[in-house]
């Protein structure tokens, strides 16, 4: 059987944030996009929609500091279920170390534009009055927010109009710009854009992808609690350890008055069970900022697992190996952020163009990648 | 360190009360939870306006006999390590180990959605009763109840006792299928008595809630009868569609389901070794099951085969009660279709039918929705997703009931 021509340019692989974002685009500039998804769910499904800068390198900055315009730029048309609201975050400073490293990540951030000060402790005690007695301050960034990221991606494809068209199918194949569904079937397009989050990995074994679990926990509804995504700085710390399980502080308003709490991270495992152990962790680190949480009811945690290549960037770009697969991958803890962005650079390859930002960093080739395997008899064109 | 017991028992209606003074005589060190104020379960619900029967009563008594804990008011929050359960109450969390657990977690109503079933003045008919039993006063209402199986019945009995002026019981189940059940009934002492009290002029056979009719609160309501509709003014509508047995905490302990109750063999043990079940949360059977069941998890659950084995005869007739209930009143497929797109399925979080019908599945339609996400998480709309679209939840995750984030932090030491 020889490959059918799909009915479009471009076949995405994966309908998550990232590969509707990338739909998105590509339908922006006048393709017909097939996106293909099986529905088994993914990390946008799970994660916490927190939009927001990171600075742990040029490239992350660079790349998390345009994807955040871009959603601000969106935000006006964003439907009401994908709750975008332009809340902030503070950065908070627990001792005199840290409130030095908010400091630095001040003169990074306003070095690269962005809108952001340090607050005092009075300050930040007038600011969130929930917050425990004695910390020392906090940086407030001023345009991050946060978005319900299953809606939002909805939202992404559905703007695609007619030259979107999604259909549930598992792709279990991959060759260049071929690809194999369940059902035995090989489609074919100009190009295939595999954004299919941790399950990239089965799909083409080469990727430097590892699954790096969260645990999350939502409360019931208790308005006005608290009105940034706050964040201890200590975050920075445990989002970067490569072994070994670590919890930071992170909690969200969520637009329902829910308080949205994170997290924790875990290496090496696909095992989807909410641990005690690890919950009870992460949850007595929020108490240690929010005290009052104690007697709140929780009504339900869950886990999901970022999909982190080696370098904490992700792969955007074509695959060196396969001529006709190209690559959005490897978003970690920050793909909804980082979304649109790659959604661009993404299709400024494709198409050849320029990108604002240096697409270097990001390509897929500063990893040792294999060439394309043999496909199938069957599938030889 | 935890407390720690040879057998726990989590439910203390027929089933679990039933287990408790099975195991009682053998020494084992028991205790028995519920998240109710007092020991009964959904049938021996307590309360001001409640009569509790002499067999409750003495089963109370032989509790407090055998001086076995009973832990009320107090929840199940999730699995705590291999063997033990993280428990909370209004003052304290906290873990409990043990050697044996039996699960009798019971059922709950099935609530389906129809066109203004979320006005005030629309219960369950459990909902309704356990109302009632709890104070509510109905004297002189106009009362009207709909759905289907012997529930209705025993909540028409309750408000008549309290004073309601009941109009109508409409049994969706059709004539031909009730006859054959109440023509079996004579097999099962009691029950035909219970019925022939029960059963009168106002009830009705293959008849179905259509509509609640009113503004702010119920005024009416709509009914398909006798192949036409017809209208009723009224002030209360109590609809329930059979249960649906409460499996969540089996699942959290990765004990395998059949036909959506807990699966058991012979000896009421579940897949998981020392994990029991018995009552209505291994499918729906009525009190006199759930008794028997209880009593032969009692004791095998402390190693006494022989006795278990005796009450197998027991257990088995009233099984057969329990299959001609589920083959008699079976769903009528008609049911699936009241909801209008504008109804709402999922009450905590406002989603209505046109938002669900047309996704994938449960939990796309969750995500998309917030169906399912709200503080009941999915209990009521899960059952009724279950019916309308055929979607199965997923199983649970912690805590199984909103629980205090203090009470979590126990989950910490799991030694
Ligand atoms: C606990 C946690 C917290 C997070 N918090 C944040 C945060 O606050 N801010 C932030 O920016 N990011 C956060 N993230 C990261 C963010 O959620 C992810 O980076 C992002 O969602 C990745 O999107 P994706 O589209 O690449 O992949 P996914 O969302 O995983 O989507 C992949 C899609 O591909 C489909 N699929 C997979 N395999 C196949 C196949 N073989 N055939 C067909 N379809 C297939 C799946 O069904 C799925 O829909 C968090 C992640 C986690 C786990
Ligand atoms: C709303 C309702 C009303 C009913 N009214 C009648 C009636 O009037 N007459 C009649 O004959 N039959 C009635 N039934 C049916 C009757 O309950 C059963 O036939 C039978 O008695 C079931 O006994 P059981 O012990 O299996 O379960 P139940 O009596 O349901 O007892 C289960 C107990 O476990 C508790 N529980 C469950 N999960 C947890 C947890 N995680 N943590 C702590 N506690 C937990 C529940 O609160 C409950 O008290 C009713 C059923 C329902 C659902």
């Amino acid at each position: 059987m020889s490959p059918a021509q799909a009915r479009a340019d471009v076949i995405v692989v994966g309908a998550g944030i990232v590969g509707s974002a990338c739909a998105h685009e590509l339908a922006r500039r006048g393709l017909d996009v097939l996106v293909l998804d099986d529905r088994r769910g993914g990390a946008t499904a799970v994660g916490m929609g927190h939009l927001v800068a990171m600075d742990d390198n040029p490239a992350e900055l660079a790349l998390s500091a345009w994807s955040l315009e871009l959603w601000r730029h969106l935000a006006p048309d964003l439907d009401d279920a994908s709750a975008y609201r332009n809340c902030g975050t503070l950065w908070l400073a627990a001792d005199d170390v840290e409130m030095a490293a908010a400091d630095a990540k001040r003169a990074t951030l306003a070095a690269h534009g962005l809108d952001c000060q340090l607050l005092g402790a009075r300050a930040l005690a007038t600011a969130e009055p929930a917050l425990r007695d004695g910390l020392h301050g906090a940086l407030r960034v001023a345009g991050d927010g946060i978005l319900y990221a299953p809606n939002a991606a909805e939202w992404l494809l559905a703007k695609g109009g007619a030259r979107i068209i999604r259909h549930a199918a598992q792709v279990v194949q991959v060759c260049g710009n071929l690809v194999r569904l369940a059902d035995e079937r090989w489609l074919r397009a100009d190009a295939v854009v595999l954004a299919n989050g941790i399950h990239a990995a089965d799909l083409c074994p080469d990727l430097p992808l590892r699954p790096k679990k969260g645990h999350l926990l939502i409360t019931d509804r208790y308005p006005g609690r608290i009105h940034h995504q706050l964040v201890e700085l200590g975050y920075v710390t445990s989002a970067h350890a490569s072994e070994g399980t670590s919890v930071a502080f992170n909690a969200q308003p969520r637009p329902t008055g829910q308080i949205f709490l994170g997290s924790s991270r875990q290496f090496d495992t696909l095992d989807r069970r909410v641990e005690g152990p690890v919950l009870a962790r992460m949850l007595r680190r929020a108490l240690d900022y929010l005290p009052g949480l104690a007697g709140l009811n929780a009504i339900r945690s869950w886990t999901g697992f970022r999909a982190a290549s080696p370098d904490g960037l992700p792969l955007l770009g074509p695959h060196p190996g396969q001529p006709g697969l190209w690559l959005a991958v490897g978003h970690e803890g920050l793909g909804v952020t980082t979304a649109p962005a790659s959604a661009r650079l993404l299709a400024a390859q494709l198409f050849d163009e320029r990108p604002p930002i240096d697409p270097t960093p990001y390509q897929p080739q500063r990893f040792p990648l294999a060439q394309s395997a043999v496909p199938a008899q069957e599938a030889r064109p | 360190m935890s407390e720690h017991y040879d057998l726990l028992i989590v439910g203390a209606g027929p089933a679990g009360m039933a287990a408790a003074l099975a195991a009682a005589p053998s020494g084992a060190r028991i205790a028995l939870l519920d998240d109710n104020p007092v020991p009964g379960g959904q049938i021996w619900r307590d309360g001001p306006g409640a009569h509790l029967p002499p067999l409750a009563r003495r089963l109370r008594d032989g509790l407090e006999r055998h001086a076995i804990p009973v832990w009320s008011g107090t929840r199940v929050v999730a699995a705590a390590g291999p063997q033990a359960l993280l428990l909370e109450d209004p003052t304290r969390g906290w873990r409990v180990r043990y050697d044996r657990l039996i699960l009798c977690t019971g059922a709950r109503e099935r609530l389906l959605p129809f066109p203004g079933w979320t006005l005030p003045g629309v219960t369950g008919a459990g909902g309704l009763q356990a109302l009632i039993k709890g104070g509510l006063p109905v004297a002189g209402e106009r009362l009207v109840i709909a759905g289907s199986g012997p529930l209705l019945l025993a909540s028409a009995a309750t408000a008549r006792a309290a004073g309601a002026h009941l109009l109508r019981i409409a049994e969706q189940a059709p004539l031909a299928a009730l006859a054959r059940f109440t023509a079996g009934l004579p097999r099962w002492p009691g029950k035909a008595l219970q019925a022939a009290r029960l059963f009168d002029h106002r009830y009705r056979a293959g008849s179905h809630v259509l509509e609640a009719l009113g503004d702010d609160r119920l005024e009416g309501v709509r009914l398909w009868q006798d192949g036409s509709t017809v209208e009723l003014a009224c002030e209360r509508l109590a609809c329930g569609f059979g249960l649906v047995p409460n499996t969540q905490l089996a699942e959290a302990l990765e004990c395998a389901l059949r036909d959506d109750a807990v699966a058991v063999d012979d000896w009421q043990a579940t897949s998981r070794p020392h994990h029991y079940a018995a009552g209505e949360c291994t499918g729906f059977g009525g009190s006199e099951l759930a008794l028997v069941e209880g009593a032969i998890a009692g004791h095998a659950a402390v190693g006494e085969q022989t006795q278990a084995r005796r009450l197998f005869p027991r257990r088995q007739r009233w099984q057969r009660f329990a299959d001609a209930l589920a083959r008699d009143f079976a769903l009528d497929p008609r049911l699936k279709t009241l909801a209008r797109p504008d109804t709402l399925v999922c009450r905590c979080e406002d989603v209505p039918y046109a938002a669900l019908a047309g996704r994938d599945g449960w939990t796309d339609a969750k995500l998309v929705s917030r169906c399912g996400m709200g503080a009941c998480q999915g209990r009521i709309c899960g059952g009724a997703a279950r019916v309308l679209f055929g979607w199965t939840p997923p199983a649970p995750r912690p805590p199984l009931s909103p629980a205090r984030i203090e009470t979590l932090l126990c989950l910490e030491d799991e030694a």
